[in-house]
């Protein structure tokens, strides 16, 4: 970043992107040209800061300013204000919503305070569709140190002593699964890097590839180093068209530089990457199910062993790594293990990304050392419950985890804690939930993302997950019995234990963590035909409280149905065979005078 | 279905597409990406040739194609309508959005209206989820859609495309 007195640095992301942010860069450059700075000033699109929430973001270098939901017309006013007069523009600036105070930059912000980025090192510092900025981050020393100064087995022991686990949700230790893809003896062997992020709600992975591409590759050339592999395959899905637009550039820089192809840095390594779509299956997540998926055939998970390690692609050794397992190697390779692993807890060292979303203040992406507890995550750095509700759940581990509540708050996140407790790490999704969430529809909620998903190849899997549904859908309908919930708990254990794959074995975890720890809420469905949340449409009536209301139209008005009726100042009346419980009329009143019964 | 024939063009751009990877068997999910972008959908007729060109078996095409929840055998709308159904979406109201669009458009989900306009479809996380709920017409991603928006956002489309 040469010669330029300052830099605009604009979110490019998938969420801000979504709100405008490519059109607010073009006037940005519109609006420095006209006023002839385009020599001094440098707008920069960036990967994810993981403020997602109060997107489109744009930091001002070298004042760290950080300004939040900027729209494509506040360019101007960037411009003249912030770069030529060079005053912060008051209304662009992040309110800290408890202090209720402006924060200048980034710096002060409790979001960040807590973090520590190591995988995301350069998301939202570098433009990832230039190579030159990410060298200029030390990108591409590691590879350059492994091929000049290390041998593959001194690489694998550096990554053996950091302690790094694989982040894609089974937590293997990653130096140990390199070894033994090296000691498999083939004439041709692969490197995957597993980008098919599938669990709902999480978007680590896409994250960083979006912002920080050329680390991926570089570690999987790493990998390949180590193992013995020339050839690299990235299984990425197809729901994520940035990403992989950016990750093709990046490869082709990456060719053209030399850091790919035949004879790397003039070693006389050779490694080369291909991409490889994903369709839209849930279960090709899974290791044995993505590698079928890439030989072209459906993806269904086969029995392990034989371990990818010994025969993956094409019957080929296979290492498969997670994005954010790789995208951790540069940073051990440049500065040590012993760096890595004095970061965490006992048995999970460094790092871990959280895609933080739900009911929270802060929705976005966040990266904490291992160790730090649920409750700094959900209230410093998610700041608190979205509109002053009250904490009910935290479900972590996407499908396949379960369900946290106040009582798990301090518990420090690691691997090993996680499942202590009832869930698990996963992928990293964090789910914050509210007063207003119920837990059974949660668990069903999930339950009909995996019987979605389930590839059909088990029969506990594919019967035991539909009866699961069918049970948790009669007690949401207020027609469960006591012993359902028995049932509920036995199947539950059934379809775990015989399940062929991870799938079937963790689906349902959702019900056995939610029943575990909500009981009185299943209860209160099944003998009361109560929804304490209010959520399950079949338990409850919107009505209104005929003294309470003013008659002043506003449910009438908004109601998206006609199911009100009633004249201007007199009580209004829901008909209930029309009303869609969608809730508006609730949330509308100004007078309390809906209740829901 | 009743058998449709392949235009001439058709025909070409499905061999063209088959010969970008070589004929190959093994390159079948890449395959059917490009030929789905290209038709917008994967009639059985274009299966069979696709399993011709590849010296692959109908039943293999098929049993992909069927597997995977981003092929789909009907065409879709003119604007196709996703509403995210992703966890963080979910639990910021996403059903509530999702049964208004249905209800709106007389609609289930994976239907096209008959005017071909617009069809329904889910999707699990499109990344966006800071801005939960998430709907998306083609590619246009509509943020924090309430059920009271679902009307003013297919109004947008019902006369043509919209300005923008
Ligand atoms: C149902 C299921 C879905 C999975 N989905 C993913 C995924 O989306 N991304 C991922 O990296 N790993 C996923 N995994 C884990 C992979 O099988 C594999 O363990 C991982 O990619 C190994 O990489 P790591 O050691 O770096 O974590 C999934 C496993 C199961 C059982
Ligand atoms: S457990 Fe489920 S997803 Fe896994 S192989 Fe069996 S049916 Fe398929
Ligand atoms: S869950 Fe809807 S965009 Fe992520």
């Amino acid at each position: 970043m040469a010669d330029y007195k300052m830099h605009i640095m604009v979110c490019g992301g998938s969420g801000c992107r979504a709100s405008e942010s490519d059109k607010l860069t073009q006037n940005l450059d519109t609006a420095l040209q006209k006023n002839g700075l385009e020599e001094d000033v440098q707008v920069v699109t960036t990967g994810c800061f993981g403020f997602c929430e109060k997107g489109p973001v744009v930091k001002i270098l070298p004042d760290n300013t950080f300004y939040t939901q900027v729209t494509p017309e506040d360019a101007e006013k960037i411009v003249e204000e912030h770069i030529i007069k060079g005053r912060q523009i008051k209304h662009l600036l992040y309110e800290d919503p408890n202090a209720k105070e402006l924060i200048p930059d980034s710096k002060h912000m409790d979001f960040y305070k807590k973090q520590v980025r190591l995988a995301l090192r350069n998301c939202g510092f570098i433009n990832p569709e230039n190579i030159d900025e990410y060298i200029a981050r030390d990108g591409y020393a590691a590879i350059g140190k492994c091929l000049s100064e290390m041998t593959p087995e001194a690489v694998i022991e550096e990554i053996k002593e950091s302690g790094l686990r694989g982040r894609g949700g089974g937590g293997f230790p990653t130096g140990l699964k390199w070894d033994i893809t090296r000691k498999s003896e083939a004439d041709q062997k692969y490197v995957v890097c597993n980008a098919d992020e599938g669990d709902p709600g999480a978007f680590m992975d896409r994250s960083i590839l979006e912002g920080d591409p050329h680390t991926i590759i570089e570690a999987m050339a790493i990998c390949g180093y180590c193992i013995g592999a020339d050839k690299g395959l990235v299984y990425i899905r197809a729901e994520y068209p940035l990403a992989i637009e950016r990750l093709k550039i990046a490869l082709d820089q990456a060719r053209e530089y030399g850091l790919l192809g035949e004879d790397i840095l003039g070693t006389g390594f050779n490694f080369d990457i291909e991409l490889k779509y994903g369709a839209g299956a849930f279960v090709c997540g899974e290791e044995t199910a993505l590698i079928h998926s890439m030989e072209g055939l459906r993806g269904e998970p086969t029995f392990k062993p034989p371990f990818p390690s010994v025969s993956g692609y094409n019957e080929k050794p296979t290492n498969v790594n997670n994005v954010e397992t790789f995208a951790n190697i540069p940073v051990i390779i440049n500065k040590g293990a012993g760096f890595f692993s004095q970061i965490g807890t006992g048995s999970s060292k460094g790092t871990k990304v959280f895609a933080l979303a739900g009911k929270i203040n802060n929705v976005g992406l966040i990266e904490v050392p291992m160790g730090t507890t649920l409750r700094e995550v959900i209230f410093d750095i998610g700041g608190g419950i979205k509109d002053g509700k009250k904490f009910k759940a935290v479900q972590t581990g996407g499908p396949s985890g379960g369900c946290l509540t106040e009582a798990h708050l301090d518990t420090p996140i690691d691997f090993d804690n996680l499942i202590k407790v009832g869930s698990m790490m996963g992928s990293g999704g964090m789910i914050v939930m509210d007063e207003d969430d119920c837990m059974v529809a949660v668990a069903k909620f999930y339950l009909e993302f995996t019987l979605d998903e389930s590839c059909g190849k088990c029969s506990p899997c594919r019967v035991g997950n539909k009866r699961l549904y069918e049970i948790l859908d009669k007690i949401t309908q207020g027609k469960g019995t006591k012993e359902d919930l028995d049932k509920l708990r036995l199947l539950g254990n059934v379809v775990k234990d015989t399940s062929l794959c991870g799938l079937g074995q963790t689906s349902p975890n959702p019900i056995l963590s939610t029943l575990d720890n909500f009981y009185d809420e299943y209860l209160a469905h099944v003998e009361d035909s109560k929804c304490v949340a209010g959520q399950c449409k079949a338990l409850m009536q919107y009505k209104i409280i005929p003294d309470a209301c003013s008659g002043c139209t506003l449910c009438f008005r908004n109601c998206p149905v006609g199911a009100i009726s009633g004249e201007r100042k007199s009580p209004h009346f829901i008909d209930q065979s029309i009303c869609i419980k969608c809730g508006v009329c609730y949330e509308k009143c100004k007078f309390d005078a809906i209740e829901i019964v | 279905m009743p058998k449709i024939k392949l235009a001439e063009k058709t025909i070409n751009i499905v061999k063209e597409i088959c010969a970008k990877y070589d004929n190959n068997e093994g390159e079948l999910i890449n395959v059917l990406h490009n030929v789905q972008a290209k038709l917008g959908y994967l009639p059985a007729e274009v299966q069979e040739l696709i399993a011709k060109e590849l010296n692959s078996s109908v039943a293999k095409v098929y049993g992909v194609v069927t597997f995977y929840s981003f092929f789909t055998m009907t065409p879709m709308g003119e604007f196709p309508i996703s509403i995210c159904m992703g966890t963080a979406c979910y639990v910021r109201g996403a059903e509530q959005v999702l049964d208004e669009f249905k209800r709106q458009l007389k609609l289930e989900i994976g239907k096209t209206t008959e005017d071909g306009k617009f069809s329904i479809s889910c999707l699990r996380c499109v990344g966006a989820c800071g801005l939960a709920p998430v709907v998306m017409v083609g590619e246009k991603v509509y943020g924090r859609v309430s059920p009271q928006q679902v009307r003013k956002i297919i109004a947008e489309y019902q006369d043509g495309c919209p300005s923008s």
